[in-house]
């Protein structure tokens, strides 16, 4: 088994809610090993009450048994945290592109004036207001752009 | 020991449970959209956590599986807190018990990080963070409110004199307290009680409300030994009625 070649396997499974995310881009896989039948990956949920954790397993092993890995097992890494730092400089990119603000970095340290300024997806701009940290998902929080006059949606920094 | 533990993760998760199901209640008929969906998710929030902890006891105590804990129980052997059980009532006694039972989450989370029971410990950091969108909403909208117009000022200050000799029901003492202070395994009732109210009296004061006298409200115990209010029996009724029409071993 080949660690990269796994984790390129993985970069086709999606985010059920953010469709161009993949979960490498996501930060949520911490680890890969070869087993007797095959493969052990382990998985790092993002929100605790995330309802597509279960998908996103079932998803996995299906990709993954298709790519040829034989036996794939997917466990949860009940041990770490996961946090939004972790996103790769390519989700972020994703997710802008998507229309969804990027989270900033938070470094251990959340307050009120991370989740408040969020930068706009759609025109870049800084001068947007927080209406809702609450979202239509878990993760995500509602925002207006002052500049270009539309709301959009922000994933939550974590 | 484990005995202990168990105690302390089933108040947890029922009061996580019994609220989450509670704030539910608000899906479709917030005062205002935002609201709508800030309780929706809370409540998705708190029974997420539920299942979290209902997943230590199965997975660390071969307690019986989570949906089993959640839903086919008898009322007795719940352990929720009076505080979480009573109606929803209107939107400002909502909010202010999820703001004084937020602040209760967050203090008892953060208390946990350093847990000896390592598993609980490693759930409780990855918690701590999630509540802290819980106890923002909460303080937001608390002093938005407190200072508001005449009208919802008195309405928060009735709501905060209303919810306190419930609120200090949380920090009921459980049967094993000493024995959990001394393991390091939880700090205990008593200090949580004074860590919260430290974190939430400058939030009230910055609301312009005033903190009722504590001296003079006696605390609403029993919830933790199993004796509820008369709104715990009906929510459960309506709570368990799917689990209850099927066998429960049914997949769906």
């Amino acid at each position: 088994m080949n660690e990269a070649h796994v984790i390129d396997a993985l970069r086709h499974v999606m985010d059920p809610e953010i469709p161009t995310l993949s979960v490498v881009d996501l930060g949520m896989i911490t680890g890969v090993v070869e087993t007797d039948a095959g493969v052990r990956v382990r998985l790092l949920p993002t929100f605790v009450s995330c309802p597509a954790t279960s998908v996103i397993s079932a998803n996995i092993k299906e990709q993954l048994e298709r790519s040829g890995f034989g036996n794939v097992e997917v466990e949860l890494d009940t041990e770490h945290s996961w946090s939004s730092d972790r996103i790769t400089d390519r989700g972020r990119e994703l997710l802008t592109a998507f229309g969804l603000g990027a989270p900033v970095q938070i470094e251990g340290v959340l307050d009120m004036d991370q989740i408040e300024h969020a930068t706009c997806p759609h025109c870049g701009s800084t001068d947007t207001v927080m209406n809702s940290m609450f979202g239509s998902t878990l993760c995500r929080s509602i925002h207006f752009c002052n500049n270009c006059k539309q709301g959009f949606e922000r994933f939550k920094p974590l | 020991m484990s005995e202990a533990i168990k105690e302390l993760l089933y108040k947890m998760g029922d009061d996580a449970l019994v609220l989450g199901h509670r704030n539910s209640e608000w899906t479709g008929l917030g005062p205002i959209l935002e609201e709508d969906i800030a309780f929706s998710s809370l409540a998705q929030d708190q029974i997420g956590h539920a299942l979290a902890l209902y997943t230590l006891l199965e997975k660390e105590f071969a307690e019986p599986d989570p949906d089993r804990i959640a839903f086919g129980r008898d009322e007795m052997q719940y352990k929720c807190c009076h505080f979480v059980e009573l109606p929803i009532g209107e939107y400002d006694f909502s909010l202010m018990r999820d703001f004084l039972f937020d602040h209760a989450e967050q203090c008892r989370f953060t208390s946990l990080q350093g847990s000896s029971f390592a598993p609980l410990a490693a759930l409780a950091k990855k918690i701590k963070g999630e509540l802290k969108y819980h106890t923002l909403h909460g303080d937001l909208w608390v002093t938005k409110l407190g200072n508001g117009t005449e009208e919802s000022h008195a309405r928060m200050q009735s709501a905060l004199n209303e919810c306190m000799r419930f609120a200090l029901g949380m920090f009921e003492p459980g049967e094993f307290e000493n024995e959990l202070i001394e393991s390091g395994v939880f700090i205990g009732e008593n200090a949580l009680q004074q860590e919260w109210l430290a974190a939430i009296t400058p939030i009230i004061e910055k609301a312009g409300l005033t903190m009722p006298d504590l001296s003079k409200i006696e605390a609403e115990y029993g919830g933790r030994k199993g004796y509820h209010t008369e709104y715990l029996a009906p929510m459960l009724e309506e709570m368990t009625e799917v689990y209850r029409s099927e066998e429960p071993t049914a997949v769906w």
